[in-house]
């Protein structure tokens, strides 16, 4: 099965602009499949996906379950916990399982970067990438893309700056590839130690000040600051944090520009962002996770082979193409 | 054993300025004589016209796997892919289970080393007890049993004290100490080089400080001790500046350098082929342009394999949990050759220097001459054979080679150790009469 996208999504660094606005087009019409009563169609009907988790995830597995379930795919959940994996089991070898399975699609999240591309280079099933270590999350990008889009329209010379943890986030770039392919101005801002020493060489415009940032952007999005960076030694304490980087109502109100805030969650209230931003009418942080199930529900009608003129048609019936392997 | 006579080749041999088409007479495991002689009637002839004859090939680091590994290679096994790809004595480094850390441990190598009838062997000892930093080994005992230098390698010696005495401790026996150059701290987790690649693809960087802080340690200890450090596989310009340094006020450092810092860089990292995963890790084009210049002018001495066996499962992971190293005994000289000799930054004597010369007068072993009289260790290699690499021909037992599928120039055709024909191209490798003991162990 080789769509429009090839066989895999492992990553928008590999993607071009015109695809990554093929995915986010596609989704416009899967929304409204989760607004209706009865929120299933059968595009997906007889396919069967293994979502494929080793690390914990909580929000990211359940939207890819809502979305493969509203396409009627059959689907089984993996974790690392409880499985093969935890005795021991090699992920080649437990690729090569799934594969005499004769699965359609397998859905990975790996703690180490390159994971999700280790197993689509052994398994003919397609693979998407929901998350590799340190490397890339692109349907967090997309999701995170599709929000900007809906409140900014074309993303074309607008500015969008990544706050946080940089060094250790794929989201963030998940977020510069595929901001930067669609035109968008990219920077970055947060602590040096935070910054990948070649910054620089990423094109992206880097802050040192949030205060700045905001002055800058069209919109933040706000990362999650992880407990064990200060473990490790990155930066010594939380409340340092908040005070320095802290994205607080007193630092928007100073802004003068109107700014849209993102978090690709779960948040740490009070050190990364402060509650009444991310309550407050700046934050489209829950549009994000309701786009969230449709860029999964067009990158897995995507990659199936759906055809994306027909995605509107598939709402009601299947746009699959017929002739899979 | 009947004399030998290698006709008509071109007989390279820098440490007595040669570099014309004549004759070698091998006569009881010596060289008998060289230039425009006749060879006798009883002599085995083996024709070397368009070849290049020259004194053999001395890989000083390679890691043979025997005792603890023998699953991936053993000193057998190590020793043949040593006389396959033209070298005819390497140097063991002690990273082997147990440790090669004490006089029993090294006579054990020895040993092997004989059985396994090819390329000569050599261990190189630990510099601390069980390779833990902490403990000065028996220097004197090893080399009583046949070590010709010390090493932590795959361990970078942390500690400066102790740096500083094992640098002292060897100049009562006249041995190297060789460093493996990381500062531990800084490069901590590390998968690969540290740059845009590494932010790119996720994985923790090493940054090149992290080798150079050593690599000037290790001069500054040099000058203070009197002692001969040398730096293994140098990856860095800038450790290629700090021993240019060191070099300029008499400091007795000397280097190496390995085949795959000549020829690859990071960008061979993308697509997580754990075949591109070594350390030190494989640098920037700005490095490798820089290191292929300090061969060239001698701030690097010579060429060394960090010849690496792994098991393919081992290998057969996600990147940053697979192990480092890749095996290099079998492409080695065809890498330089391709690398160095053909875009015209070597010379075929310099690579003969830097590949047997420099490495036998730095470790000071036998062989890097073919001069009357010396050990007939010599090396025929056709400069100028197009050979695609198949690692699972190799007679080494790792087949983890990023040069695999690769078109490479330059091909060992003959390799003799001690006047004994060990190697030769198109003749199946020796049997396997010297792994009859771990078969029977395992």
């Amino acid at each position: 099965m080789t769509g429009t996208l090839g066989k895999d999504l492992l990553g928008l660094e590999s993607l071009t602009g015109e695809q990554i606005r093929l995915i986010l087009d596609t989704a416009e019409p899967f929304k409204e499949i989760s607004e209706r009563a009865i929120k299933k169609v059968p595009a997906l009907r007889g396919s069967t996906i293994v979502n494929l988790f080793f690390e914990n995830s909580t929000r990211t597995r359940i939207s890819f379950e809502f979305a493969e379930k509203r396409l009627s795919a059959d689907t089984v959940n993996v974790s690392a916990s409880g499985s093969s994996v935890s005795k021991g089991e090699t992920l080649v070898d437990t690729a090569r399982n799934l594969e005499a399975m004769r699965i359609d699609m397998v859905v990975i999240r790996h703690s180490a970067s390159g994971a999700a591309k280790f197993l689509a280079d052994r398994i003919q099933s397609n693979v998407i990438n929901a998350g590799d270590g340190t490397h890339e999350h692109p349907t967090q990008g997309l999701l995170d893309i599709l929000t900007l889009r809906d409140r900014l329209g074309d993303l074309k010379g607008r500015r969008i700056c990544i706050c946080g943890d940089i060094l250790h986030s794929r989201v963030a770039r998940s977020n510069i590839w595929g901001l930067t392919k669609l035109g968008a101005e990219v920077a970055v801002c947060g602590p040096r130690s935070l910054l990948p020493n070649a910054i620089d060489e990423f094109g992206v415009q880097v802050f040192d000040r949030i205060e700045e940032a905001i002055e800058w952007a069209d919109a933040l999005n706000v990362l999650r600051l992880q407990f064990e960076r200060m473990t490790a030694g990155y930066i010594p304490s939380a409340r340092e944090y908040n005070r320095v980087f802290g994205v607080t109502r007193e630092r928007l109100e100073r802004g003068k520009r109107d700014i849209l805030i993102l978090h690709p969650g779960p948040m740490n209230r009070g050190v990364e962002i402060d509650s009444d931003v991310a309550d407050g009418p700046h934050s489209v942080i829950l549009d994000q996770v309701t786009n969230g199930v449709a860029v999964r529900m067009a990158v897995l009608y995507l990659l199936a082979g759906g055809k994306p003129e027909l995605a509107e048609a598939a709402k009601g019936g299947s746009g699959r193409r017929e002739e899979r392997e | 054993m009947k004399p030998v006579f290698l006709n008509g080749g071109t007989l390279v041999d820098p440490s007595q300025r040669l570099n014309e088409i004549g004759n070698l007479l091998i006569v009881d495991g010596e060289v008998a004589s060289i230039g425009r002689i006749e060879a006798p009637d009883d002599a085995e002839v083996i024709d070397c016209a368009g070849l290049i004859v020259s004194p053999g090939f001395i890989d000083v680091h390679c890691h043979l796997r025997e005792p603890g590994r023998e699953d991936v290679e053993t000193i057998a096994t190590g020793a043949r892919a040593a006389a396959a790809g033209g070298f005819t004595a390497v140097c063991a480094m002690p990273n082997t289970d147990p440790v090669t850390d004490n006089q029993a441990a090294v006579g054990f190598i020895v040993r092997q080393a004989q059985r396994a009838k090819a390329a000569r062997v050599y261990p190189i000892g630990a510099i601390s007890v069980g390779q833990e930093g902490k403990v000065l080994a028996e220097f004197g005992e090893m080399v009583g049993a046949g070590a010709v230098a010390v090493s932590d390698d795959g361990k970078p010696v942390a500690s400066a004290q102790l740096m500083r005495t094992a640098l002292e401790y060897a100049r009562t026996f006249k041995i190297p100490v060789i460093d493996h150059c990381e500062e531990p701290t800084l490069s901590a987790g590390g998968a690969m080089n540290e740059g845009i690649v590494s932010a790119q693809l996720g994985l923790k960087g090493i940054p090149a400080e992290a080798e150079e802080i050593m690599v000037i340690r290790d001069i500054l200890l040099a000058r203070l001790t009197g002692g001969h450090v040398h730096l293994a596989h140098m990856s860095t310009k800038g450790s290629v500046e700090l021993i240019r340094w060191g070099k300029e006020r008499g400091i007795n450092v000397t280097a190496e350098v390995c085949p795959h810092h000549l020829s690859l860089t990071e960008e061979r990292v993308r697509g997580y082929d754990t075949n591109a995963k070594m350390n030190p890790p494989l640098r920037t084009q700005k490095d490798v342009e820089a290191l292929r210049e300090a061969v060239k002018d001698g701030t690097i001495d010579l060429v060394a394999t960090d010849h690496a066996p792994h098991h393919y499962d081992e290998k057969e992971r996600e990147f940053a949990d697979a192990p480092n190293g890749i095996v290099g005994l079998e492409t080695a000289l065809a890498v330089i050759i391709t690398n160095l000799v053909e875009p015209g930054h070597l010379s075929f004597p310099d690579l003969v220097d830097r590949m047997a010369c420099t490495p036998a007068r730095v470790f000071n072993l036998p062989g890097g001459t073919l001069k009357r009289g010396s050990a007939a260790d010599v090396t025929v290699f056709d400069p100028g054979a197009r050979w695609k690499v198949d690692a699972s021909q190799f007679a080494s037992k790792g087949r983890n080679s990023p040069y695999n599928g690769m078109t490479l120039v330059g091909r060992s055709a003959c390799t003799i150790v001690a006047g004994s024909v060990v190697f030769r191209s198109g003749v199946p490798v020796r049997g396997q009469e010297g792994e009859r003991m771990n078969r029977v162990r395992g």
